[in-house]
C-alpha cells in the first residue's frame, strides 16, 4: 500500500504543529500583522520586523479577501463577499472591504485584533462567506468541468477514433484512475464507484496544483476541506455497508473469546479512525510543503535584516531549496490525490458483500 | 482563521461545490468518457479477435492449398509416370510387330524363294531329263563306225548340253 512512510508523517505533522503553536504565540502578541501595517501607515517605517510567523500562517489559511500584491504598506487585494446567517439578526451579504481593514463596523459586526468578523451584540452566526478557498474552489471545479467536458465532447463525436492531445493526456489518466486504482479494489464493482473517485482524484490534483501557484489558495491544505472529503467518503463507505461487514466487525469470528471486546473496540474505533487518517494525511502533506516553502523564503527576509549581504548569500540557498521543494510538491500534488483515492477505494471495497476479507486482516 | 479549526462555512461551501462538481462530472464527463473507452475496448477486442480468428482460417486455408497442391504435383507426377509407362508399352509393342513382321515377311522370302529354287530345280531336272532323252535319242539313232568316234561324239555332246 503506497502508505508514506511513518516517520515522514511524523516529521510532517510534527512542522505543522510547531508551526501552529508558533503562530499562536504569534497570535498571541497584542498587534496583528495586518494590524501593525495599517498602524504604521502614516509613520516612516523604522522598526517593523518580518514577522515570520503570520506571514506564513496568512499565506496558508482561508481569509475574506484575495491578497494578489503586497509590498511595504502597499496591498492590493479583492475583497470577497462576506455571508452572515445570525439566529436573531437573519441573513447579511456584505463585501469584506466594508470593514476596512478593522476600522469601521457594519450592519452589527466587526472585527476582533485576529480579523475575525465577530457580532457587536454577541449573538451566535454562522459564517458562509465566498472566502478565499471557496472562491478558488469554484474556479479549479469550473476548469475540471470545461476541461473534462470539452475532453467527453472528444469521445461523444467519435468514440472508436484514437484519442489526441488533451484528450490521449486524460485518457491515460482516467485508465489509470480505473485500472490500476479501483479495479484492483472494487473489482465488480468498479463503475458503480468510480465517478466519485475520478471526482475526487481530479478535484484534490486540480487543487493541490492550483494550491502551489504564487498567491493562491490553500485549498487542500485547509483541514475544512479535507475534512469533507473524507466525510464523503465515510457517508460512501456508510452506506454502502453490507450485513456481512458489520456482522464480521461485531462478532469478530475466529478470534478467542477473552481478546474479542478488544478487537471489536479496535475494529469500531478503526471505522472512525480511517477517515480521519484520510483528512489529516492530505491537510498535512499540503500544508507541510507550503510551510516549507514559505519557511525557506522567509529565512531571506530574516536574514535581510540582520544584513543587506546575509540576505543576498542566503538566498541563493534559500532559493535552491524552495525550488527543489517545489518540484517535491509537484510531485506530492498527484502522490496525495492517488493516495486519497487509493484508500477511499480500499475503504469502500471493505464494507461491500462480495469482498475478499484480507484487507480486513491485514490492519 | 486557524490552521487546525474545521470553518463550518468552508465546510458547507466544499460540500455544496463538490457533490455539483461530482453530479456535473459524472453527467457530463465520466459518463461519455468511460462509455466510448468502454465502447473502443471492446472493439478493438473484437477485432483483435476477428483477426485471430481471420488468421487460423488462413492457415488453414492455406494448409489446405498445399495439400491441394502437393495433390497436384503427385497426380501430374503420376500421369506422366503412366503417359510414359503407356509409351514404352506402345514402342515396345511396335517393336514386337514389326520385329515379328520382319520375321515373317523374312519367312515368306525364304518360302518363295524356296519355291522359286523348287520351280528352277524341277525345270533344270526336266531340261536335264528331256536333253537326256534328247541326247540318248540323238545318240541312239547315230550308228558310228567306231567306238573312238562314238565316244567323242559324246563327250562333244555333254560339252554342248551344259546344264545351265
Amino acid at each position: 500500500m503506497p502508505y508514506k512512510s511513518l516517520t515522514n508523517k511524523f516529521l510532517y505533522l510534527f512542522i505543522a504543529f510547531m508551526a501552529f503553536a508558533f503562530s499562536s504565540v504569534q497570535a498571541g502578541h497584542p498587534e496583528h500583522p495586518a494590524h501593525m501595517e495599517e498602524k504604521h501607515a502614516d509613520t516612516p517605517k523604522t522598526d517593523e520586523k518580518y514577522d515570520a510567523g503570520s506571514v506564513i500562517m496568512h499565506h496558508i489559511t482561508d481569509s475574506h479577501e484575495w491578497e494578489i500584491y503586497s509590498k511595504g504598506h502597499t496591498h492590493i487585494s479583492l475583497p470577497l463577499p462576506v455571508i452572515l446567517y445570525n439566529i436573531e439578526h437573519g441573513l447579511s451579504v456584505f463585501m469584506f472591504s466594508v470593514f476596512e481593514h478593522g476600522h469601521a463596523n457594519y450592519n452589527g459586526y466587526y472585527l476582533d485584533k485576529k480579523h475575525h468578523i465577530q457580532s457587536l451584540d454577541g449573538s451566535a452566526f454562522y459564517d458562509l462567506s465566498i472566502t478565499k478557498n471557496v472562491l478558488a474552489m469554484l474556479v479549479s471545479s469550473l476548469i475540471l468541468f470545461l476541461l473534462f467536458r470539452s475532453v467527453a465532447k472528444r469521445y461523444q463525436a467519435n468514440p472508436l477514433q484514437a484519442p489526441s492531445g488533451m484528450q490521449n493526456l486524460f485518457e491515460v489518466l482516467i485508465i489509470f484512475v480505473r485500472d490500476e486504482i479501483v479495479k484492483p479494489m472494487l473489482k465488480e464493482n468498479t463503475y458503480r464507484f468510480l465517478p466519485y473517485l475520478l471526482t475526487v482524484f481530479f478535484f484534490i490534483w486540480i487543487n493541490n496544483l492550483l494550491g502551489l501557484l504564487p498567491s493562491a489558495a490553500n485549498v487542500t491544505g485547509n483541514i475544512a476541506v479535507t475534512v469533507t472529503l473524507a466525510l464523503f467518503t465515510f457517508f460512501i463507505t456508510m452506506f454502502n455497508s453490507s450485513g456481512h461487514y458489520w456482522h464480521h466487525l461485531l462478532t469478530a469470528p475466529g478470534v478467542p473469546m477473552g481478546v474479542k471486546p478488544i478487537l471489536i473496540l479496535v475494529e469500531v474505533l478503526s471505522i472512525f479512525t480511517k477517515p480521519f487518517a484520510l483528512l489529516i494525511r492530505l491537510f498535512a502533506n499540503m500544508t507541510a510543503g507550503h510551510l516549507i516553502v514559505l519557511s525557506f523564503l522567509s529565512l531571506i527576509f530574516i536574514f535581510g535584516e540582520m544584513s543587506a549581504i546575509a540576505g543576498y548569500g542566503i538566498s541563493l540557498f534559500s532559493l535552491a531549496f524552495s525550488v527543489f521543494i517545489y518540484c517535491l510538491e509537484l510531485l506530492v500534488a498527484v502522490l496525495q490525490a492517488y493516495i486519497f483515492t487509493n484508500l477511499s477505494a480500499l475503504f469502500i471495497s471493505e464494507v461491500l458483500p462480495h469482498d475478499n476479507h484480507h484487507g480486513e486482516h491485514a490492519h | 482563521m486557524e490552521l487546525l479549526k474545521p470553518e463550518l462555512g468552508l465546510i458547507f461551501w466544499t460540500t455544496l461545490i463538490i457533490l455539483v462538481v461530482y453530479l456535473l462530472l459524472s453527467k457530463f464527463a465520466w459518463k461519455p468518457i468511460l462509455d466510448a473507452l468502454k465502447a473502443r475496448e471492446s472493439h478493438i477486442d473484437n477485432e483483435l479477435k476477428t483477426a485471430e480468428r481471420v488468421r487460423t482460417e488462413m492457415s488453414q486455408m492455406k494448409s489446405q492449398h498445399e495439400d491441394l497442391l502437393r495433390q497436384a504435383k503427385e497426380e501430374r507426377s503420376q500421369i506422366l509416370k503412366e503417359a510414359k509407362e503407356t509409351k514404352d508399352a506402345i514402342v515396345n509393342e511396335a517393336k514386337d510387330k514389326a520385329r515379328e513382321e520382319a520375321a515373317k515377311l523374312l519367312a515368306e522370302a525364304k518360302k518363295e524363294i524356296d519355291n522359286y529354287k523348287m520351280a528352277a530345280l524341277i525345270e533344270v531336272k526336266n531340261d536335264v531329263g528331256n536333253m537326256v532323252v534328247e541326247l540318248s535319242q540323238k545318240i541312239i539313232q547315230r550308228e558310228l563306225s567306231n567306238k573312238d568316234e562314238h565316244l567323242k561324239y559324246v563327250n562333244s555332246m555333254l560339252d554342248k548340253s551344259k546344264l545351265n
